[in-house]
């Protein structure tokens, strides 16, 4: 039942975007977080939108797949854009039946929102589908690394990062697994009234925290017992490597930047 | 109730990268009444068979007969509650699925699912409880407070208190001491024998399978290797064997004696009693000569 879900998925394969240093991957990623609040109009939006699917193409994932694996977010997409459609009261007035308007600035606001939302989604996503968990942690803990001097701890940091992203597919498998005995047991979670379903997340949700704790325990004692005791003085085994690749994938989220800072209303 | 399948294929994540074949071409019979055990390795495909007896999965391919209804590969089912009532999984480390303030009420979700009365529901709770050998008094108890084997016995409960008219149990001893092992495959053996009740038994232990089923399904590989009444199956081990599975210790033993006396005994024994009257039998021959 889960099985679609990509959130948080990595998917095995040899693409640019797969061969690229986690590093380069994170700062884009966080460039782009901020990137993007730059787009304003139908212009600027599109470059981010061309940009995005670029990458998309890069990462070599069947877009097929990535866009099955996004339909559970296209609802939170979808529902914001109508929240902003009905909400916003500002423009002309496009549509009229009276006692409900919809306006100019609200189908804007709308498809440029979810629009931004969309984009977020599918950038970060692809960070997690190119990127092993592991990988992602020692890109991080290396970015970070200065302000071990600030006493802020780094590693401790990383590695819980690590831990969740790494127990999310286990979650999911523990889920699928719950949802199946409770199905067994005369439960309905894929169709039936709304008030139904929402009762029945309750026998799913209780069992899952339950494991869930169980395993952060059982993982830390099976940490202590191979003698892990954090970052310090620990060796690492991946060596990170910096390549032209990671440079010039740098410079031409640099470069759509400008475009965009050119390009925007 | 009969279940059958018919040349079922079923593909885990169908139409993304993680694509996998589970099972296919599987044809398997299991009519009312009958005591049927399915043994494979870790990965066989057991555990995707035992989730297409009550539609959890619906076949990539084939069909699955459930009673008087029909699941077939890419159509859209509705309804599917009548199903699960009638065939019930135990699954494995059934103790996980327990979520309830107190023990009767867990029992009592089933039920009252399908939509059975609440006084109905608690009787059958109280009978459930008993059946699997525990005392009334635990029902007030939270599921939580219970040791492991006390848990598994509530969650297996629960299912008994639906009263499916065929239960389905995934290893549902792993894990348990030996004492527990055997106390609750004797349960479900008297369950079987007294009620009729249709039993599919999933498991890796051949001595299980040798000692309680009517019939074996041996799965390798995602599709069924043999099929067969215990004699059947374990009247050619070495076939057995050279696909890596395991024969009964008492048919191991009794190999291993007859290749020690270079001798073929003329027929396999699955009974301890059996061999060794078998065994005495030669013997006494034996020693006549």
């Amino acid at each position: 039942m889960m099985e679609k879900m990509i959130i948080g998925r990595y998917v095995p394969a040899d693409s640019l975007l797969h061969r690229m240093d986690p590093r380069s991957k994170l700062i884009l990623v966080f460039l782009f977080v901020g990137v993007i609040f730059l787009a304003n109009n139908f212009w600027t939006y599109g470059i981010l939108l061309i940009y995005t699917l670029l990458m998309a193409g890069f990462s070599k994932i069947p877009p097929r797949f990535l866009i099955g694996g996004l339909k559970p977010v296209l609802w939170l997409v979808i529902f914001t854009f109508f929240l902003h459609l009905f909400l916003t009261r500002e423009g002309a007035v496009i549509f009229d039946l009276g006692w409900f308007k919809i306006y100019e600035e609200g189908l804007r606001q709308g498809i440029f929102i979810s629009m931004r939302f969309f984009l977020l989604i599918l950038i970060t996503s692809l960070l997690t589908l190119t990127t092993t968990p592991i990988e992602i942690t020692d890109g991080l803990e290396r970015l970070l690394g200065p302000l071990k001097k600030l006493k802020f701890p780094v590693h401790e940091l990383a590695l819980m990062m690590s831990i969740a992203l790494r127990f999310i597919p286990t979650l999911m498998q523990e889920t699928d697994k719950i949802m199946k005995a409770q199905t067994a047991r005369g439960v309905e979670y894929t169709s039936g009234p709304i008030k139904e379903r929402l009762k029945a997340v309750v026998p799913l949700l209780i069992p899952l925290f339950i494991s869930s704790f169980k395993r952060a325990e059982e993982l830390a004692v099976a940490m202590e017992a191979r003698g892990y005791k954090g970052g310090e003085g620990r060796t690492k085994y991946r060596q990170l490597s910096w390549s032209t690749v990671d440079t010039l994938m740098i410079l031409l989220l640099l470069a759509v930047t400008v475009l965009l800072i050119v390009f925007r209303g | 109730m009969d279940i059958s399948l018919k040349n079922v294929e079923y593909r885990y994540s169908a139409d993304t990268p993680f694509e996998r074949l589970a099972i296919q071409d599987v044809n398997i019979d299991i009519s009312s009444g009958s005591y049927t055990a399915i043994i494979g390795h870790t990965g066989s495909g057991k555990s995707t068979v035992l989730q297409h007896l009550n539609a959890l999965l619906k076949p990539t391919k084939g069909t699955v007969f459930i009673g008087n209804r029909e699941i077939k590969a890419g159509r859209k089912e509705k309804n599917l509650k009548g199903i699960r009532e009638k065939v019930g999984i135990v699954f494995q480390f059934p103790e996980h699925q327990l979520f309830e303030e107190t023990v009767e009420k867990d029992i009592c979700f089933g039920p009252l699912n399908f939509g059975v009365s609440e006084t109905e529901a608690k009787k059958r709770a109280n009978e459930a409880i008993k059946q699997v050998g525990l005392s009334e008094e635990i029902l007030e108890k939270s599921p939580f407070d219970l040791s492991g084997g006390q848990m598994r016995r509530v969650a297996i409960a629960g299912v008994l208190a639906m009263e499916p008219e065929c239960i389905v149990l995934d290893e549902p001893t792993a894990g348990l001491d030996p004492r527990g092992r055997k106390e609750i495959m004797d349960l479900f053996y008297k369950l079987h024998q007294e009620r009729d009740l249709a039993t599919v038994l999933v498991t890796h232990s051949m001595e299980d399978a040798a000692r309680y089923a009517d019939e074996i399904v041996i799965m390798h590989k995602g599709t069924v290797l043999q099929k067969g009444t215990p004699n059947e199956i374990f009247s050619d081990p070495e076939r057995l064997l050279a696909h890596g599975l395991d024969v009964p210790d008492v048919v191991r033993f009794q190999l291993r004696i007859e290749k020690t006396f270079q001798t073929k005994f003329d027929r396999i024994c699955l009974k301890e009693d059996e061999l060794i009257n078998m065994l005495a039998a030669f013997l006494k021959r034996r020693g006549a000569q």
